[in-house]
């Protein structure tokens, strides 16, 4: 793979910006359709894409969904300089969440963000620090493993 | 089954402006957690909720959903019909409760392969 052949694009995410959430991740959808990338692919990564464009939104003071697109996978990095993760496990466990109570009453904060991007993604990497700011990785494979 | 039939089966409200109706619906999914519909709900599905803000477009956009029914009654916020509108959504109401809407449409034969 030379960097030609790579595609990448940054988008800004504002906090508590309600207003256009989910952009990002239907941007990058809208690309990768573009692209004749699979439809159920396309599907993992605007769920994974979304819910961590979400989690910026809610948690952290804003942050940059950066995508890198090359013809074998699309690589989601999602940072802030957000109030980071203290327990990176627990974070992980379906239901466990800190959302504020009327972010809830909008049906999020069920604590099913980050297993849902484990699930859609074949690569998660987390790497949080305490009032510095969260950085996920997600690798998405454009192909089923053979 | 086409959602236009099951608009006129359940009388729905048509909320937002151009909405094409012409979509197949494949099954349906309810839940009023976005994390959950994100996770679950299938393209083509109709989505039942009780949610009505802005977010529920963007979900929709996302999976690809044929609608969302807001029911019982519940308010969908002006911002909520613009988004859906300038992303092809369409956002069905009506005053009906979920359980009420879930049940006519399941028995008009709209059933998930599970």
């Amino acid at each position: 793979m030379n960097e030609t052949n790579k595609m990448k694009l940054t988008y800004d995410v504002v906090s508590g910006d309600f207003d256009r959430a989910g952009e990002a991740s239907s941007a990058i959808k809208r690309l990768l359709q573009r692209l004749g990338i699979p439809a159920d692919i396309i599907r993992r990564i605007a769920i994974g894409t979304y819910e961590a464009e979400m989690n910026v939104i809610i948690h952290a003071g804003g942050g940059v969904v950066m995508a890198e697109i090359s013809p074998e996978s699309t690589i989601i990095v999602v940072t802030d300089k957000g109030p980071g993760i203290p327990d990176i496990e627990q974070a992980k466990q379906e239901g466990w969440s800190t959302a504020p109570d009327y972010i809830r009453q909008m049906g999020f904060g069920a604590g099913m963000g980050l297993p849902n991007m484990i699930k859609c993604s074949d690569r998660i990497d987390i790497a949080s620090e305490v009032n510095e700011g969260t950085k996920i990785t997600m690798e998405f494979k454009h192909a089923d493993k053979v | 089954m086409k959602l236009q039939k099951i608009v006129e089966a359940l009388d729905l409200m048509v909320a937002t402006k151009n909405a094409d109706l012409g979509a197949e619906v494949s099954g349906g999914y309810a839940s009023d957690l976005l994390s959950n519909v994100m996770g679950q709900a299938k393209t083509d599905m109709l989505w039942i909720t009780m949610q009505g803000h802005q977010n529920i477009a963007a979900v929709a956009a996302l999976l690809g959903l044929s609608a969302v029914i807001v029911a019982g009654g519940s308010h969908v916020e002006k911002d909520a019909l613009e988004k859906a509108e300038r992303n092809s959504v369409v956002i069905l109401t009506t005053d009906l409760p979920a359980y009420e809407v879930i049940g006519r449409i399941y028995a008009l034969g709209v059933k998930n392969e599970i």
